[in-house]
């Protein structure tokens, strides 16, 4: 992107900054060394086979999986990977997960105002107010008191984006949020985020869906034994791999 | 006043509390044997197709699970004389905790039994095999391996129970603890060390009997 | 030889089953308070704290009541306090609640699945926040059936404060035997007593298991 002039403005402070991250589990090394930045507003997807570490990845920048080694940035902020306290990172990082983990107990509404109340402090009316906008954004506007039992897998997920998106927070990390659903229901998730990616949201999303990662993401991450080997442009990557892995990776997917 | 502590007056009782330690292990192994026996026989009635054989063992499984094991015990020292079966004190200790076992292990080794997946069954019987052969060789050896530790907990209860048996005068753990407090007036370092004592045999049964289902269910428990 | 009616005989049983109602229902509530905090240190994210209460639960579900029973009669004077055997009692069976209580109850915490826990953290929820609107509501659910069943361990228990004096059923049957010469018909009773405060409270948790289990 240049500007009037022919030259290009210097990049501004990516929103996420990841360097040389490295964990492992007992003896086996999952992430060996990953550098990764993440613009505001950019829309990325994170590909690769199970046991590549995207999703180990993805769960350390919100403090779900300790780091051993390596930097975290967040808006700024390093993360310390020893902090006990992570609360102020997770209110700059939202989290939908694969099953969705929506609290059983509390109706749809609930679970979207229950962090609102009690991490935000915020009362009553306000809390009511802002699920019911973040629902509405979501499509379930009229399932407020519907409780999660009642809901289909789409619909929970929405109320997971929902719940997140309630937060306010600056990046949305989905892992894999439409790999536990039905065929015909990974539509309608799929066009809440799509939405989200357009009003400009920051997204990080470890994805197996090669259609929407080309058509809505900016920026594509391939992940092989615990390190990126390739990223661009999602066309470039899927048209043009560079890497044998990459090229087997694509084949495998677009063959079935 | 302060109570001073004298442990060392207990040396001289050691034969005594050795005596007692032999005896509750004593009666805890041949009891587990038979109790589980029993429980195999309940678990497989429990499935029978004979209705009064069924109830009958719900009720008698109801009956011991609803009641103290004290009383039980009472029941079969005290009260089965007047039936004219007149047991030693070992003896009616053993029955009791056997009778005991018995019920719980027929209820645990039941929910072993209901766990085994159908379809082990059906290709037993594809395969020509009869009920009770295929209670034999497909059901009871995964469904044995799978509750092994619940089973392993109630052993150690009846152990640590059988310390009731002190009151009709079986000379085990408790006894023996009575026996020398009532003679060295140190209560305190006597039941101390008599605790001591149980929760090591305690510690001890369990890993026994951990080491004993992995050398006898571990193919099994994999299945 | 004074001649005892059958109602004579279990119209005493029947008064020294107040005691054990009472025992056992104070044993219970007392034990459920003191095993909730056990529980709350049990699963703090504290480690001394966590394997001092480990230690609490292994002393007491790894000996045997009796002896519990015995330590506290004696230890109890000790110090001070004046124990009779209905001190005692109370004293000693509300420990052995809390433990076991402490224990059924931490295994329904381990029972809500970790992605509760996860959601709840990226929602920015403190642990003790945490634990108040995710994960306890969800714990308590579990927690019914197998608390209900506990307590007939609770009442079973109270037989054995017969042997340091308390006089309750069983210690009623026994001083009842040694003037009536009727052990058959004597214990009989008491066991059928112990049945009918039992078995309701046994039903009673299976029915809340199997709802609990078409509920999920």
């Amino acid at each position: 992107m240049s500007l009037a002039d022919g030259s290009v403005p210097p990049s501004p402070r990516p929103l996420v900054k990841l360097t040389n991250i490295r964990k492992s589990f007992g003896p086996v090394e999952v992430l060996k060394g990953v550098d990764m930045a993440v613009q505001e507003g950019q829309v990325v997807a994170m590909i690769g086979r199970s046991g590549s570490g995207k999703s180990t990845l993805l769960r350390s920048i919100n403090g779900l999986e300790r780091i051993d080694d390596g930097v975290i940035e967040v808006d700024g902020e390093c993360v310390d990977p020893s902090q006990i306290d992570l609360r102020a990172l997770r209110l700059k990082v939202g989290m939908v997960f694969q099953q969705f983990n929506l609290f059983p107990h509390l109706s749809a509404g609930e679970n979207v105002m229950l962090a609102l109340k009690v991490v935000k402090k915020q009362d009553k009316a306000s809390c009511r107010a802002a699920a019911e906008q973040a629902l509405a954004k979501v499509g379930l506007g009229h399932k407020f008191d519907a409780y999660p039992s009642h809901l289909s897998g789409g619909q929970q997920q929405r109320v997971a984006i929902a719940r997140s998106l309630a937060m306010a927070p600056k990046v949305l990390l989905c892992d894999e949020i439409t790999s536990a659903l039905d065929p015909e229901l990974v539509s309608e998730v799929l066009s809440v985020v799509r939405k989200l990616a357009e009003e400009g949201m920051t997204l990080l999303l470890v994805t197996h869906e090669m259609r929407f990662a080309r058509e809505v993401c900016d920026s594509l991450v391939f992940m092989h034994g615990g390190r990126i080997i390739e990223q661009g442009p999602p066309a470039d990557l899927f048209d043009h791999p560079k890497t044998a892995e990459l090229a087997q990776f694509v084949g495998m997917v677009e063959a079935r | 006043m302060a109570y001073r502590f004298d442990f060392a007056s207990l040396l001289d009782y050691t034969p005594v509390l050795v005596n007692g330690v032999a005896t509750t292990v004593g009666l805890t192994l041949v009891g587990a044997v038979l109790g589980v026996g029993i429980g195999i026989g309940g678990a497989a009635a429990r499935s029978s197709a004979n209705a009064p054989l069924r109830v009958a063992v719900g009720a008698y499984v109801e009956l011991i699970r609803n009641t103290p094991f004290l009383v039980q015990l009472f029941f079969i020292f005290f009260g089965l004389p007047s039936l004219g079966v007149r047991l030693p004190e070992w003896q009616a200790a053993l029955l009791a905790m056997v009778i005991n076992l018995g019920a719980y292990a027929t209820e645990i080794i039941r929910a072993g039994i209901d766990a085994t997946p159908k379809g082990q069954i059906e290709a037993g019987a594809s395969l020509g095999m009869s009920g009770p052969q295929i209670f034999r060789y497909i059901i009871l050896g995964p469904a044995m391996g799978k509750i092994w530790p619940a089973l392993t907990s109630q052993i150690i209860i009846v152990m640590l129970g059988s310390s009731v048996c002190s009151q009709i005068a079986v000379e085990e753990l408790s006894f023996a603890a009575n026996f020398i407090q009532s003679r060295n007036f140190r209560p305190f370092e006597v039941y101390f060390v008599a605790t001591a004592l149980y929760l090591a045999l305690a510690v001890g049964l369990r890993w026994l009997l951990a080491r004993l289902g992995d050398r006898l269910f571990a193919r099994a428990a994999r299945a | 030889m004074l001649n005892f009616t059958f109602w004579d005989i279990l119209s005493n049983l029947l008064l020294a089953a107040r005691w054990t109602v009472l025992l056992s229902a104070i044993a219970f509530v007392c034990g459920g308070v003191a095993g909730l905090l056990v529980l709350l240190a049990r699963v703090a994210p504290l480690r001394p704290l966590q394997g001092a209460m480990k230690i609490y639960i292994e002393l007491f579900q790894g000996t045997p009541l009796l002896m519990q029973l015995f330590i506290v009669f004696f230890v109890l004077p000790l110090v001070g306090v004046e124990t009779s055997p209905w001190t005692a009692a109370a004293v000693s069976l509300t420990l052995f609640t809390s433990a076991y209580l402490a224990e059924i109850w931490r295994g329904c915490v381990d029972a809500v699945p970790k992605g509760q826990w996860e959601a709840s953290a990226s929602l920015a929820l403190s642990y003790g926040e945490q634990m108040r609107y995710v994960v306890l509501p969800q714990a308590l659910r579990i927690a019914v059936p197998p608390t209900v069943g506990f307590s007939v361990q609770v009442v079973k228990g109270t037989a054995v404060t017969s042997i340091i004096g308390f006089v309750e059923i069983t210690k009623a049957g026994t001083m009842i035997t040694n003037a009536t010469f009727q052990p058959f018909l004597v214990y009989g009773l008491v066991g059928l007593l112990y049945f009918a405060l039992c078995y309701p409270l046994s039903l009673s948790a299976k029915a809340l298991e199997r709802k609990l289990n078409v509920a999920r």
